[in-house]
């Protein structure tokens, strides 16, 4: 059951990153990877917000580790930053580092916070 | 038809572009690659204030399956582009991920732990990128190899 709910939540978290990422390139281009940065940084406030506020494990299964775990990736953060630095853009790259820890850190809080704010 | 949109075609023909087939080929991978980390945490499960083994390893073996994928697709043999959405997008993508990562930081440091959740925000970043920097290098290497 938990497999299920995990593979169901993926199934619409992974496209749903492949759409925001394809949305967000052809508004800000892909000059600089936003797309990824986006996804990554709504992702960590929306599971941390979850995580607070969903008490069943089923829920969590579907929303958290597969809807969240598969709309966030970290192995196009890893590429993308490579890639930045293999043109020779250092400070991008570190940039882009930079911007995905302090902005998903920064979404969890927030979402700490809405979470104990509608919890109570 | 303001300024703004007159140097880019409309949205709507960049979706169009997408294929239902590449949609269902991401969703298929992405639970895929759900379900190997799924079973990674369950492997290793994250004890409250321990180093969170199971996301450091998917996002780790991650990095070098990109690497070793992208510059295949690319650099190595181009026809193979169109495993991309399945294999990069879909299974490398689901296997790896941002949120829980961010969320074993916060259990790490909520725990008492607050060095350790550093240590495993800095090593986890650098280990995906040395991972996929090495698999990037070594398929290189290949290629050179076979092409000489």
């Amino acid at each position: 059951m938990t497999l299920l709910l995990v593979a169901a939540g993926a199934a619409i978290g992974a496209p749903a990153r492949f759409l925001t990422d394809l949305v967000v390139a052809h508004y800000a281009g892909r000059y600089l990877p936003w797309g990824t940065l986006i996804v990554n940084v709504v992702g960590s406030g929306l599971a941390v917000f979850l995580v607070v506020t969903v008490t069943n494990a089923d829920w969590t299964a579907l929303l958290v580790t597969g809807f969240c775990g598969a709309l966030t990736t970290y192995s196009t953060l890893s590429y993308e930053t490579l890639m930045l630095v293999e043109t020779g853009r250092w400070r991008h790259a570190l940039w882009n580092v930079s911007a995905n820890l302090a902005g998903g850190l920064g979404a969890g809080l927030l979402g700490f916070a809405l979470a104990h704010l509608v919890t109570g | 038809m303001d300024r703004e949109s007159q140097g880019r075609p409309p949205l709507r023909q960049a979706l169009r572009s997408v294929s239902v087939p590449a949609l269902a080929a991401v969703a298929a991978g992405g639970a895929i690659g759900a379900l190997a980390r799924y079973g990674l945490t369950v492997a290793f499960p994250a004890a409250p204030g321990a180093f969170p083994v199971a996301t450091f390893t998917a996002n780790t073996v991650g990095g070098l399956l990109i690497g070793a994928l992208m510059i295949t697709v690319t650099e190595v043999a181009p026809g193979l582009g169109r495993i991309r959405p399945f294999v990069g997008v879909g299974i490398l993508g689901g296997f790896t991920t941002f949120s829980t990562y961010i969320l074993d930081i916060g259990r790490t440091a909520s725990a008492g732990a607050t060095a350790l959740a550093v240590v495993y925000a800095f090593t986890t970043i650098a280990a995906a990128l040395l991972a996929a920097a090495v698999a990037m290098y070594a398929t290189r290497r290949l290629l050179v190899r076979r092409r000489a």
